[in-house]
């Protein structure tokens, strides 16, 4: 919190601050000093809180036109594109608004892995992330079975069938998440009354995650601790306001593009055909951002091993403060773990590319040997890389290498590339 | 920022890459005639739909439904638009049971622009019986339920042809170049002169085929063009903003010597 006393001009300001110091907030708020190296990456966190709020808001729209019945459901949805005055609109802009959320949340999750932001004193923001992003993906899920088209039926079949994978009491367990024994109406009401609460639950956990944020304050490219407040930081407003606003408005044009001028393309044609469950689709993939994680789930031969599988590459990402044990923070000065960084990169592509192509043959292969190195880069080399890596010298402050008082010519060379 | 960008399109790409790649598995290249909905400015031909309205109700509606659309459909902006007194009789030529009436009767009565189109059928299940077995789809969202969309559909139509040597057939099922797996089970719809265009246009197998295709394109997405329209102003009106709230960025910042 910020260091200095805050006291209301006006007096009933003063009144209602001692009574609830919702002003002091404000002030915090305002002048929360940010290291003001911080680059694009970093706008990611207030656009990632507008993909929030728009999604709350559209879905509480649909939710006023929306029938949780498996016989009206996707008759429902279609009277929303239809009938409802800018249904269409409001719809395209919650399924493609999910799609955007998600973009933006990995891209905030790498920016975390290149700049070492999960290592101490941030590990608390880090599991806190964690758990929204897997709250965020329970979400998607159970909102992309509401419209009960056929993908929605089958995934929703897919997907809670994992669990029967558990002993003894598996079977028991689907049988209970169905609320009958197949996916159901009972299934369509509870993933309705789910899907409603969960984004009340990410409002709340992304306030912890702001909060956890303002402790330590922002990591910055550079990686190291600033003095706040000093010369090397910005008061939040106006200087971090504006750029995160430049940031958001470049992201909404992206998003327009979709929702305006391609609105079905993230989606899979097989879920404008009402739910039957008596026809399988040929293919039953997730939706794009769940692919690497069903790329790892399909390339164990063995369910209940795969089910782990899948659920470790999220738990692995839950313990990475205590896995990368390098005291060096940003990549930049870590010359090893940025190369080891991409190519943890292009796994993760080539395990969501493997995740949309039948799991048979080459892609099967490919899945087995990407899914290994998933876990590798996490459980063998970080920790190892953490004692053994040669990183490069750190400056002192963000200052320093301009100053030309850094003995390291190097670091001046770096200051660039940042 | 430059790299940001750059990443940024990497990814969308990357994501739409994956989605064509799910779909590609047909056989053949698909036809693409060339639609005037597609694009920024995308609109429908006006009379086009009209006449994939008239092959819609002369030949598809015999078997397929439509039951998502309403006549009053017919005659708002952005759709075929015919007059507000023609779609009163269009719909006044079909019957609807309504009801029951104050003596507990179900009736029927002539159609009103607020009622939804009357099916053929009076159920999936008497559809598939009197089809050989195979469901003729509800037509309203049929361009958006198939990958490859209206090229798809047209494809299809376009696509009957005399099986291949060494393929035989059962009765009831049609060799159909573009059709998953080469089968279908809907006998070829269309020949040339199976409708008379009202508007003297030559009906060809190709014009009622993109006329039909179009139709059915603007059932499945009614909104199109109010989209596209809307879609343009949002996006110019975010440029602008975008570049204002740029310069204003610049301006703040000149006064940290780190650059934005």
């Amino acid at each position: 919190m910020s260091d200095h006393e805050y006291t209301p001009k006006s007096k009933f300001g003063k009144w209602f601050n001692d009574r609830l110091p919702l002003l002091s907030l404000a002030n915090h708020l305002t002048d929360y000093p940010t290291p003001k190296n911080l680059n694009y990456w970093w706008t990611f966190g207030g656009i990632l809180t507008f993909c929030l709020i728009t999604q709350i808001v559209t879905g509480l729209i649909l939710a006023m036109h929306y029938i949780a019945h498996a016989d009206m459901a996707f008759e429902s949805v279609e009277h929303i594109m239809r009938n409802v005055n800018y249904g269409w609109l409001i719809r395209y802009v919650h399924a493609n608004g999910a799609s955007m959320f998600f973009l933006a949340v990995y891209i905030h999750i790498f920016r975390s892995l290149y700049y070492g932001s999960y290592k101490s004193p941030r590990e608390i923001i880090w599991i806190l992330g964690m758990i929204i992003y897997l709250l965020m993906m329970m979400a998607a899920f159970m909102g992309y079975v509401l419209p009960w088209g056929q993908m929605s039926f089958w995934g929703a079949t897919v997907i809670t069938n994992l669990f029967s994978a558990i002993p003894l009491v598996g079977e028991s367990i689907v049988t209970w998440l169905w609320g009958g024994y197949s996916v159901d109406n009972p299934t369509l009401t509870r993933f309705f009354s789910l899907h409603y609460l969960i984004p009340f639950l990410i409002l709340g956990l992304v306030v912890l995650h702001i909060w956890a944020l303002h402790v330590p304050g922002n990591n910055n490219p550079i990686g190291i601790d600033l003095k706040k407040p000093s010369k090397d930081t910005v008061p939040f407003h106006p200087y971090i306001v504006i750029k995160d606003l430049f940031a958001l408005l470049l992201f909404l044009i992206i998003f327009a593009f979709f929702v305006f001028f391609s609105p079905n393309i993230l989606g899979h044609a097989d879920n404008y055909i009402e739910a039957n469950p008596l026809v399988t689709p040929a293919h039953i993939v997730p939706e794009w951002y769940l692919l690497p994680f069903y790329a790892i789930l399909r390339s164990v031969p063995d369910k209940l091993l795969g089910v782990i599988a899948m659920f470790s590459a999220i738990f692995v990402l839950v313990i990475l403060p205590w896995l990368d044990t390098s005291k060096v923070r940003s990549a930049v000065f870590r010359p090893l773990y940025k190369q080891f960084y991409w190519i943890l990169f292009a796994d993760v592509i080539i395990l969501g590319y493997v995740g949309a192509m039948p799991a048979e043959g080459l892609y099967l292969l490919v899945a087995r040997v990407a899914t290994a190195y998933y876990f590798l880069h996490f459980l063998v080399i970080l920790p190892i890389l953490g004692s053994k890596e040669k990183t490069l010298d750190i400056p002192l402050s963000l200052t320093e290498p301009v100053l030309g008082g850094s003995p390291n010519e190097a670091l001046v060379r770096n200051k660039k590339e940042i | 920022m430059k790299i940001f960008l750059r990443f940024t399109l990497i990814l969308i790409f990357y994501s739409l890459n994956i989605l064509s790649l799910t779909a590609a598995e047909k056989s053949h290249e698909l036809l693409k005639p060339g639609w005037s909905f597609k694009g920024f400015f995308g609109k429908f031909d006006r009379a086009s739909l009209q006449r994939g309205y008239q092959v819609y109700t002369e030949v598809c509606a015999a078997c397929h439904s439509m039951k998502y659309l309403s006549y009053r459909n017919l005659f708002e902006t952005g759709g075929p638009e015919f007059s507000e007194d023609q779609v009163k009789i269009i719909a006044s030529q079909f019957e609807v049971v309504d009801g029951p009436n104050s003596e507990g009767e179900m009736f029927t009565r002539p159609a009103r622009l607020s009622d939804n189109f009357v099916s053929p059928y009076a159920n999936d299940q008497a559809a598939t019986a009197a089809n050989g077995g195979a469901y003729p789809p509800d037509m309203s969202v049929l361009v958006k339920a198939r990958t490859g969309g209206a090229d798809y559909i047209y494809s299809v139509l376009m696509g009957y042809e005399n099986p291949p040597a060494g393929i035989s057939l059962d009765d009831g099922v049609y060799y159909n170049k573009y059709m998953p797996g080469n089968k279908i089970k809907m006998a070829k719809p269309l020949s040339a002169g199976a409708v008379e265009y009202i508007d003297g246009t030559e009906a060809t197998e190709e014009q009622m085929s993109k006329d039909v295709v179009a139709f059915l394109s603007w059932a499945a997405e009614p909104h199109l063009e109010a989209r596209h329209k809307i879609g343009f102003k949002a996006i110019v009106y975010l440029i602008i903003l975008t570049i204002l709230v740029y310069f204003s960025m610049k301006k703040i910042w000149s006064r940290i010597e780190s650059k934005v």
